[in-house]
């Protein structure tokens, strides 16, 4: 292999492997704050893409994206008010249920709204035959925006963890629930944080990616389960972890395609390797079984 | 500054809590004694509403908090610190006692977290020189002291501590009862949940033994240690002992 096709795949491996990072992390601040897999996260994504190209058609794509990621949080919020909010202590497997009642119906809604056609936003800069070359890869400019606008938001979200005080208090809110409830701290407006939040990267994520991978009513399900994988892979809750897993699901997808597997069977790589994690290391790649049990962000 | 009426509470159809009274006056230390599963917990948890209460009243201050939410009540002044402590492990020893001052910097926008930060590190020093530690990796005794500085950031009223001596050694366990004798003098109000009956009536100015769910005996703390039932029941050992020793 050349090391033109080899920076190549390797590019657009983090392309796929970032998006697949964000939706981990969009799964993961959920959980801390709550202990529920969210597996309607997928759905963020698809309508953060599909309500910014119905914008697009009446306002600037900035504005655009920006009444998109708005609507998407809204949504998030009203989904977590109606659904999660009012149950005391749910089992983990009605939360699932709940979950993934929720993801079919946004699904068939989105089906109804927007039919079943395959649609995209512009490119952000430049158009489809535009392209930069870095390291002999010939890449698209909006894989640059797909890196430069992730890595962003992962940055933004630890520095808002770190630092700021609702940050502070969602985190503790992770750590213990029941404390963070006798500091005086509003645990339940906290999960409707944690939903807007998760709801937010979705939306934003699946902005960036339309232009390259299109947007359609039903591609949060492949999403969702890439992006499980990957936060299964860097252990639950992690989200730095799941930065470098998504990393690594998405090279090891681009390189599948290049020793020749068959692209049909692309999708299963992610299940196998989520099987096999499941069953070896069920904390995580990075994670030790002492750690798993400490959530943090 | 507290009193709870015929107070009833429990999980689902279980009862736990039968028709409770008691009070607590200011700048007392008051202290329910009682077996393991008798409903100390549950009655505690009810007070700062986290568990639901089915019936009677839980006054602070003339305000009648029994359908409060758990935040409006550390708001109205009345903290606890919780059984087995409860810090938040993954989150360093200073950020543990900011969130504690959560409802004062969400109250007034005056508040100085510095300034009372360096008042619970004049309590507890130990909490000083961990502060960057990670409160996980606090010992027993020095996470029991967050906890209690942590609810202390609150600025409470009313302080109720659940089984602060659990697990401790004698020593510390010691050290823990000084700073709850040190908080009454600082005008603080105390309400103390405590296996260890002995220490904690010899601190307390009242004390109320609560057997399954209802309260037995309540009176100051030095009859209740002078108590023929309360000796054999809760203080055994010690009596058991002593008339052992007398025997031979
Ligand atoms: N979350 C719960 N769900 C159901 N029952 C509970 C729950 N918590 C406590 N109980 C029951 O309520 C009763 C009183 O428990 P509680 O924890 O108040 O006792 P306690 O006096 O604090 O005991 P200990 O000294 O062991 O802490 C017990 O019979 C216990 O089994
Ligand atoms: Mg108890």
């Amino acid at each position: 292999m050349t090391l033109e096709l080899f920076s190549q795949y390797i590019f657009a491996g983090i392309t796929y492997g970032i998006i697949y990072a964000i939706v981990a992390i969009g799964f993961n601040i959920i959980y801390n704050t709550t202990g529920i897999i969210n597996f309607a996260q997928g759905e963020f994504v698809m309508l953060g893409g599909m309500t910014a190209i119905s914008f697009n058609h009446y306002l600037p794509l900035p504005l655009a994206i920006i009444c998109a990621v708005l609507v998407t949080m809204l949504i998030g919020a009203l989904i977590e008010i109606a659904f999660i909010r009012w149950l005391e202590s749910p089992s983990v497997l009605r939360m699932i249920i709940i979950t993934i009642g929720l993801s079919i119906i946004i699904r068939e809604m989105a089906l109804h709204v927007w039919g079943d056609s395959v649609r995209a936003l512009p490119y952000f800069s430049g158009n489809v035959v535009s392209s930069i070359t870095i390291m002999g890869a010939s890449i698209s400019p909006q894989v640059l925006w797909v890196l430069a606008v992730c890595s962003l938001m992962v940055i933004l979200l630890s520095l808002f963890f770190k630092f700021t005080s609702l940050g502070k208090e969602m985190q503790a809110c992770a750590a213990n629930r029941l404390a963070a409830t006798l500091c005086g701290i509003n645990a339940k407006n906290m999960v409707t944080f944690s939903f807007m939040l998760s709801a937010a990267l979705g939306a934003v994520a699946g902005c960036v990616v339309s232009p390259i991978t299109s947007s359609q009513y039903d591609m949060g399900t492949g999403l969702a389960i890439k992006g499980f994988t990957v936060a299964v892979l860097g252990g639950l809750g992690n989200s730095m972890a799941a930065v470098a897993a998504g990393l690594l699901l998405g090279i090891i997808e681009a390189f599948s395609i290049a020793v020749g597997f068959p692209l049909a069977f692309q999708d299963a790589i992610a299940i196998s390797l989520l099987l096999l994690i499941l069953f070896v290391r069920p904390h995580g790649l990075f994670g030790n079984k002492e750690a798993a049990r400490l959530k943090e962000f | 500054m507290l009193k709870i009426r015929n107070l009833e509470s429990g999980y689902g159809k279980l009862r736990v809590l039968k028709k409770i009274s008691m009070h607590v006056d200011a700048g007392e230390i008051v202290t329910l004694i009682g077996a393991n599963g008798a409903g100390k917990t549950t009655l505690l948890s009810t007070i700062a509403g986290l568990s639901r209460a089915s019936g009677g009243d839980i006054v602070l201050f003339d305000q009648n908090l029994k359908s409060s939410a758990p935040q409006e009540i550390v708001k109205a002044g009345c903290s606890l610190v919780p059984e087995g402590r409860q810090v938040f492990a993954t989150m360093r020893v200073e950020d543990n006692l900011i969130l504690g001052g959560y409802v004062q910097y969400q109250r007034s926008k005056g508040y100085c977290q510095s300034a009372e930060l360096a008042a619970i590190y004049d309590i507890f020093p130990v909490l000083k020189e961990r502060r960057d530690q990670l409160a996980g990796t606090l010992s027993g005794g020095e996470q029991q002291m967050l906890a209690m500085g942590r609810a202390l950031m609150a600025g409470p009223k009313l302080i109720m501590m659940d089984e602060p001596s659990t697990g401790l050694a004698p020593l510390i366990v010691r050290d823990i009862f000084q700073i709850i004798l040190h908080l009454r003098e600082a005008g603080n109000t105390v309400l103390l949940v405590e296996q260890n009956a002995k220490s904690a009536l010899a601190i307390a100015d009242r004390g109320y033994v609560l057997e399954t769910g209802k309260i037995i005996l309540q009176g100051p703390a030095a009859d209740l240690l002078g108590n023929t039932d309360v000796q054999r029941a809760y203080l055994g050992r010690d009596v058991d002992a002593a008339t052992a020793t007398c025997d031979i």
